[in-house]
C-alpha cells in the first residue's frame, strides 16, 4: 500500500478500514540465502538495501524481542557528516545523502528535518581545529560553514556568550545535518523491506552459530535451526555476547550511555548544538522536549541503566551552556549499550568464519550511520567486497597500525 | 556505585577512575615468538562478558592505589575488591 496524502483523506472518510499491517509477521522458512542477526535501523536498512538496490531474494531479518527496541529508540536523533579522517567522512557524507532521499525512498515519513548542527568554539586552538574539519568536510563533498560568534547570538541569543571560563568564540556549522524520528526510521525500512519480499522474524533469539570446518551454516535459534548462505551479525551494542558464541573475541567494550529529555516547551532552539568545552549536544523534538545527552557513565555494562554522577555532569554541562534550561525540568532518561570500539570507529567486515559477517562498533554514533552502514553491508554481503566508502573499516586495522582515531584517544573505549 | 576500598572502606565510585578489564595485569612476554599477536590481543582484544566481570579502578583522588573490583555488568552489582598489587603479586607479575 502506498502512502500519501490523499490515501490518508481517503481513509479518513470511510473510517480508518483500509489500513493493513506496515509489515507481515512470518514463520521462519528451514533456510535462506540471508540470515541478518538484529532487527534495529542498522539490520533492517541492511535487508532493505540488499533486496531493492542489489536484487537478492531468500532473506530473512531475526530479531531476539521487537524490531526498533535497541539502540534505534534509545539514540538522540541527530544526523550529520562532521568528521575529519579519511576513513569515516566519505561513508558519513554518504550516509547524509542518503538520509535527503531516504522518505521519498520508502514512501515513508521519518521527519528528516535538516535543521542544521553547530558545533561552538571556545577558545583559539579549538578554531584552528574546527577550520581545518570544516576544510576537511568540505574537501570530501560536505557542507561546512564557520560562524562568527555575532552569527551564533542571531540565531541563539539565550546560549552563555560572556562565561568567564569558556566565552563563545565562534561555531563550525553544517546546514544539512539536523534530526530524524528515530522509530520511524527502523519503521520505514521494516516496511521497504517487507515488500520486496524479506522475512521479518520478531521474538526470535540467536542461541549459537552451527560452524563446520570453518564454515557459518546457519543460526541456533529460540525457534529452530535456519540455515543460511551467509550469516550477517547486526547488533551493535550486544555484539560481544552475539559473537562469542562464534569463539570470537572483538576489539569492543560494551558502555552504558545515558541521553535525558525535558518536558515540552515551546520552540526555542532552532537546530542541534553541541558544547565544545564539554560533552554535552542538545536539540528540541518536534514534540518540544530538549533531547540532549553527554558522556558515557565509562564501565563496561549491559544494564541499558545507568548511574547519577554522569546524569548530574550533563546537566551541569547543559546549564553552563543554556543557563535557561534550570527552568526546564527533566521530564525521561534513559540508557542504552554501546559497541565501543577500540579507536571509536566501526567495523564492517567479513570474518575469518567463512559466511559470516560483521557489523557493530558504532560507539554512539550509530544512528546517524543507518542508511550508508546498511548499504554498504549490502554491498559486501553481496559482492563479498567493500564499498568505495567502507574500505577502511575492517578488523585487521589494529594489527596493521592503521586505526580511525577521530579523538587520538588510543586504545581506551570509554575515552572514545 | 560505592566501591569498598579493601583498605579505605567504602567509597564512592566517583573517586575511581576506570581503566578496564584485568587481563591488562597479564602483559605478555616481548621476547615471546609470537609478541606480536599476543600484544595485539592483548591490546586490542576483549572478552567483553555480560555478567561477572574483573576490571581495574584507580583511586585517583584518594589513595592512588589500583584495584580489582569484580562486577556484575549486567546489575553493576560489586561482589569482590582486591589491591591490584595483590592480584599480581598472586600471578608472579611482582616482586
Amino acid at each position: 500500500m502506498r502512502y500519501s496524502g490523499l490515501r490518508v483523506i481517503k481513509e479518513a472518510l470511510t473510517g480508518h478500514k483500509g489500513w493493513k499491517a506496515a509489515w507481515r509477521d512470518p514463520e521462519p522458512q528451514p533456510s535462506y540465502d540471508y540470515v541478518i542477526i538484529g532487527g534495529g535501523g542498522h539490520g533492517l536498512a541492511t535487508a532493505y538495501y540488499l533486496a531493492k538496490q542489489f536484487g537478492k531474494k531468500r532473506i530473512a531479518v531475526i530479531e531476539k524481542g521487537w524490531i526498533g527496541g535497541g539502540n534505534v529508540g534509545r539514540n538522540t536523533t541527530i544526523i550529520r557528516s562532521n568528521y575529519l579522517l579519511d576513513g569515516n567522512e566519505p561513508f558519513y557524507e554518504f550516509s547524509l545523502k542518503l538520509w535527503e532521499g531516504l522518505e521519498q525512498d520508502l514512501n515513508y515519513n521519518a521527519m528528516v528535518s535538516q535543521r542544521g548542527i553547530l558545533n561552538l568554539i571556545h577558545s583559539d586552538p579549538q578554531r584552528d581545529a574546527f577550520v581545518r574539519r570544516g576544510n576537511a568536510m568540505i574537501l570530501n563533498g560536505a557542507d561546512a560553514e564557520l560562524l562568527s560568534a555575532d552569527q551564533i547570538r542571531a540565531e541563539y541569543p539565550f546560549l552563555n556568550f560572556n562565561d568567564a571560563r569558556f566565552p563563545i568564540k565562534g561555531g563550525l556549522a553544517q546546514r544539512r545535518g539536523g534530526t530524524v524520528r528515530h522509530d520511524a526510521v527502523a519503521w520505514g525500512y521494516a516496511r521497504g523491506a517487507d515488500s520486496h519480499g524479506v522475512d521479518i522474524i520478531q521474538n526470535c533469539e540467536v542461541t549459537g552459530f552451527r560452524i563446520e570446518d570453518g564454515v557459518c551454516k546457519g543460526v541456533e535459534t529460540s525457534r529452530g535451526f535456519i540455515g543460511a548462505g551467509k550469516v550477517a551479525a547486526c547488533v551493535a551494542g550486544s555484539s560481544g555476547r552475539l559473537m562469542a558464541k562464534a569463539g570470537m573475541r572483538l576489539p569492543i567494550e560494551s558502555h552504558v550511555l545515558q541521553a535525558f529529555v525535558s518536558e515540552g516547551l515551546k520552540p526555542v532552539l532552532p537546530g542541534v548544538i553541541t558544547y565544545g568545552a564539554g560533552h554535552f549536544y542538545c536539540s528540541q523534538s518536534d514534540k518540544g522536549g530538549l533531547v540532549f545527552g553527554g558522556d558515557l557513565d565509562g564501565y563496561n555494562s549491559y544494564a541499558q541503566r545507568g548511574n547519577l554522577p554522569v546524569v548530574e555532569d550533563v546537566c551541569e554541562s547543559g546549564m553552563s551552556l543554556i543557563p535557561a534550561m534550570g527552568r526546564a525540568r527533566l521530564l525521561r532518561m534513559w540508557g542504552g549499550i554501546m559497541d565501543m570500539s577500540m579507536d571509536g570507529s566501526p567495523i564492517i567486515d567479513r570474518t575469518h568464519i567463512e559466511g559470516l559477517y560483521f557489523n557493530g562498533g558504532w560507539c554512539y554514533g550509530g544512528f546517524k550511520a543507518t542508511p550508508a552502514s546498511g548499504f554498504v553491508y549490502a554491498h559486501l554481503l553481496a559482492t563479498d567486497t567493500p564499498h568505495d566508502t567502507a574500505t577502511a573499516y575492517r578488523f585487521d586495522r589494529f594489527r596493521r597500525g592503521y586505526m580511525i582515531d577521530e579523538k587520538g584517544m588510543g586504545a581506551q573505549p570509554n575515552l572514545h | 556505585m560505592i566501591i569498598n576500598h579493601p583498605l579505605l572502606g567504602p567509597r564512592d565510585s566517583q573517586e575511581f577512575t576506570y581503566l578496564g578489564d584485568a587481563s591488562l595485569i597479564d602483559r605478555p612476554d616481548w621476547q615471546a615468538e609470537n609478541a606480536v599477536d599476543q600484544f595485539h590481543d592483548y591490546l586490542y582484544l576483549r572478552d567483553n562478558p555480560a555478567g561477572s566481570h574483573r576490571e581495574l579502578w584507580f583511586h585517583e583522588t584518594g589513595d592512588r592505589s589500583w584495584l580489582v573490583v569484580t562486577r556484575d555488568t549486567t546489575t553493576h552489582e560489586i561482589t569482590a575488591v582486591e589491591l591490584a598489587r595483590d592480584v599480581a603479586r598472586a600471578r608472579g607479575r611482582s616482586k
